[in-house]
């Protein structure tokens, strides 16, 4: 099997730990080769971060190369720009709509940019735009937006949606298994192949 | 079982199956997880100790008397940790003595990035590096053996991308290793002149025989190929030659010191071009060249950073990875949290143009603008015998516009000292610590006073203001960061005088604090633009085109913005349980290619 490369990037404290982790974690179930690359320290502090997800047949270097990820998966609008460049030509770009400015741009150094989808959608043709926020708040839950995102990324994903959706049951607390099951399959087959 | 790990978990799982007793530490990234996940198996005693050199004291008498012990640190606390490292060497061992160090290619989080393959040298203590989880957990199971064996304190050297990155791990069964007798020997570990020097022959013999292991270890393998490329190489750097070129031969090492001399020689005499690729300095470079074995390394390489897959395909096979430049965006620099107790003390350090000199920890960020308000950073500890050194040199006139900034776990590690420096030396500085109650940038964990141990059991507390007291200081009084009013007549009295003075500036960090307050908002018909809450800081605080607002999702309501706001613009918001965030659109998904969109924009 050809390796899968993801890169999943947002502001610290935005939960990208978690969502790589249960990706890695069916990937393992599934017998492959699994690699993941994740950012401790500092940058945890607000900050850009980005977890490197790889599996294959078999895996040495834990990190994706600029130009080599099938996917990307930002958190964050200005995010995805800022890792744009790591995305294959024929790769996937999901960008959750929502702005967190950084402090250049808090400060009024900086602009935040405009118009990012739109520009990265010219890059990538397979760019997909997704408001989690809104969509986990219309589930009742605003702390699943993360969940709908990665249905949007299970969507890209030759897996079947019911492990998906067994890994999810494993990995998140009893009580909400339901909601995310339902803002998975949301986000899921909003884009479905 | 099979399970993904990081490589600081596998470490810790291979001392478990190795039957590791004492396990001590201070936290540090990158290598923080190991203590972290070691203290979770009951068999084993973990602590978090004051600082690395207490840490490997308590590891290096945990070996003496008869258990498996192991110290973890990242590269710069084993400078810390040195002193007992040289003499350990001497003494040996009696239970096995493991010594994890990561190092930080890249200087992820840390203000250098020096190798530690240098202290094994430098210490005479062999070296294991692993290049992922299995190899972590593997590694530490035999360097556990090889310590008992040779008779030595034992190094596993690790690297951000080993400790943080995740891999496949067939995790094992706990070996329970006995305590082994405790018999007074005073030639083998008390290190006076005469028997050190016993000591030192026995050290120079050991190496020679670990010199012969290396030839030998299973872990240092020739992995034959392509013969016109042969690549000698280690840890993630091995990761990423082996994924850049594929068809190469490779001398995987995973022992690094000593080097296997004659190994390398047959590996040498099979390969057209010989190349060694290591991060950092050229460590194993220099060596295979003083044998005059012809080698090709830092003239591709830097000694700088971290090296990657593309790198070397690069600089190797000359063949450059397709990849667009990178987008120029605004940096998104690591901030103080929304909520952080440092920043009321930073703005009015600020505000009184005082001279900082900084510590380690995430009090550092208050380097960064808008806050800038430190003048130095240099090693935990450094801020109080800094400030002295400053007003030894520049007279007190200068150091009653200084202070020395440190936070409490900081303080503890190697603070005292300093502050003991500046009353026995007559110094007036005045020291703020910054006590969030918690080791912060590493992930909250627990020292001398938070009155917890690591595996959460009750603990004594230890009593800072008596403490300092006790050292002799007379001005010592604790304030509420928030107390801007406070905060800013305590620092003018206090640095004025013509003596010490320690300010405990006293609030749990944002992140652990229980108490909840109802976000802010900003009126924008009573908002003047003025901009001072925006020299903050806040990340929840944002400038608009023609307004201020608040971001309500990351606001934490501390207040603290309504504080430094002259015209009372700033007003708590009702808790509705409403998240602010944007209004509903009638599809939150959109395909950008296929709707034309008008939900983007600078602005949110």
């Amino acid at each position: 099997m050809k390796t899968v490369n993801i890169l999943i990037v947002g502001v610290g404290g935005q939960g990208t730990l978690l969502t790589s982790r249960i990706v890695g974690n069916l990937a393992l179930s599934l017998g492959y080769d699994v690699k993941m690359s994740e950012v401790h320290g500092m940058a945890q502090r607000g900050g850009s971060v980005v977890t490197h997800v790889r599996f294959g047949d078999k895996i040495h270097s834990p990190l994706v190369e600029p130009g080599c990820a099938d996917i990307i998966l930002a958190f964050e609008r200005l995010e995805a720009l800022r890792w744009l460049h790591y995305a294959k030509a024929d790769g996937t770009v999901i960008i959750n709509d929502q702005a967190i400015d950084p402090m250049p741009v808090i400060m009024g150094v900086s602009e935040y940019p405009a118009d990012t989808a739109e520009k990265i959608g010219k890059v990538i043709e397979d760019t997909i735009l997704i408001d989690a926020l809104d969509a986990a708040e219309e589930l009742g839950n605003i702390k699943v937006a993360n969940t709908v995102l990665l249905g949007v990324l299970a969507g890209r994903l030759d897996i079947d949606a019911f492990l998906w959706l067994k890994a999810i049951e494993e990995s998140v607390p009893p009580k909400t298994v339901e909601v995310n099951k339902k803002a998975f399959m949301r986000g899921y087959q909003s884009f479905n192949h | 079982m099979k399970k993904l790990m990081l490589g600081n978990e596998g470490i810790a799982r291979g001392a478990y199956e190795a039957g590791v007793r004492v396990v001590a530490a201070y936290p540090g990234t990158p290598s923080t997880e190991i203590t972290e996940a070691v203290a979770k198996y009951e068999e084993v005693y973990a602590e978090w100790s004051p600082n690395e050199k207490v840490a490997m004291e308590v590891a290096i008498g945990a070996s003496v008397g008869g258990a498996r012990s192991m110290v973890c640190m990242k590269h710069v606390g084993l400078n810390v940790a040195a002193d007992p490292l040289f003499t350990a060497a001497y003494t040996g061992v009696n239970g096995g003595l493991v010594i994890v160090v990561a190092d930080d290619p890249g200087m992820h989080s840390s203000q250098n990035e020096q190798d530690s393959r240098f202290y094994a040298r430098a210490a005479h203590v062999p070296m294991l590096e692993p290049a992922d989880s299995q190899e972590a957990l593997d590694f530490v199971k035999l360097a556990f053996d090889l310590s008992e064996e040779y008779d030595t304190p034992i190094f596993i050297r690790m690297s951000t991308r080993i400790s943080h990155s995740q891999s496949i791990v067939n995790a094992g069964g706990r070996n329970e290793f006995s305590l082994k007798d405790y018999i007074k020997d005073p030639n083998k570990y008390v290190m006076m002149p005469a028997m050190a020097r016993a000591r030192h022959i026995l050290v120079e013999k050991r190496m020679n025989a670990l010199a012969e292991y290396a030839d030998n270890t299973p872990i240092n393998i020739i992995e034959m190929n392509d013969p016109r490329i042969g690549i000698i190489s280690s840890g993630a750097a091995y990761q990423y030659a082996k994924e850049a070129l594929p068809e190469a031969s490779f001398l995987k090492l995973g022992m690094v010191h000593p080097l296997p001399k004659n190994l390398i020689s047959s590996f040498a005499s099979k390969v057209e071009k010989l190349y060694v690729v290591e991060e950092l300095e050229p460590v194993i470079e220099e060596q295979i060249k003083s044998w005059e074995i012809r080698i090709t390394g830092k003239e591709l390489f830097s000694r700088q950073g971290e090296l990657s897959t593309s790198i070397i395909k690069q600089k190797i096979a000359g063949v450059t990875t397709i990849a667009a430049a990178p987008a120029e965006v605004p940096g998104r620099p690591p901030v103080l949290c929304p909520g952080c107790p440092h920043r009321g003390t930073y703005y009015i350090m600020k505000k009184l143009k005082l001279s900082v000199s900084g510590d380690i920890g995430c009090y550092t960020l208050g380097a960064l603008p808008p806050l800038t308000s430190l003048d130095t950073c240099v090693c935990m500890g450094a801020s109080i015998g800094m400030a002295l050194g400053m007003e030894k040199a520049r007279g007190r006139d200068f150091a009653k516009k200084q202070v020395a900034v440190i936070g409490d776990s900081t303080f503890i590690h190697s603070g005292i000292t300093g502050l003991i420096d500046v009353v026995y030396n007559k110094g007036i500085s005045t020291v703020a610590i910054l006590d969030n109650s918690t080791t912060g940038m590493t992930g909250h964990q627990e020292h001398a006073a938070t009155g917890k141990t690591i595996k959460g059991e009750p603990a004594p507390v230890l009593n800072l203001i008596e403490l300092i007291k006790a050292i002799g200081i007379r001005n010592v009084q604790t304030v509420d960061p928030f107390d801007l009013k406070n905060v800013e007549r305590i620092l003018r009295e206090e640095t004025e005088k013509d003596e010490p003075s320690v300010i405990i500036f006293k609030r749990p960090c944002a992140l652990l604090s229980k108490e909840k307050h109802p976000p802010l908002a900003v009126d924008e018909a009573v908002c003047r633009m003025c901009g001072l809450c925006l020299g903050l800081g806040c990340p929840a605080i944002v400038k608009k085109q023609n307004h201020v607002e608040i971001n309500y999702a990351l606001c934490n309501g501390c207040g603290l913005c309504m504080s430094v706001c002259r015209f009372n613009a700033i007003k708590r918001q009702e808790l509705t349980g409403e998240a602010g965030c944007s209004p509903g659109q009638a599809s939150a998904i959109s395909k950008v290619n296929a709707v034309s969109s008008n939900q983007e924009g600078g602005e949110s």
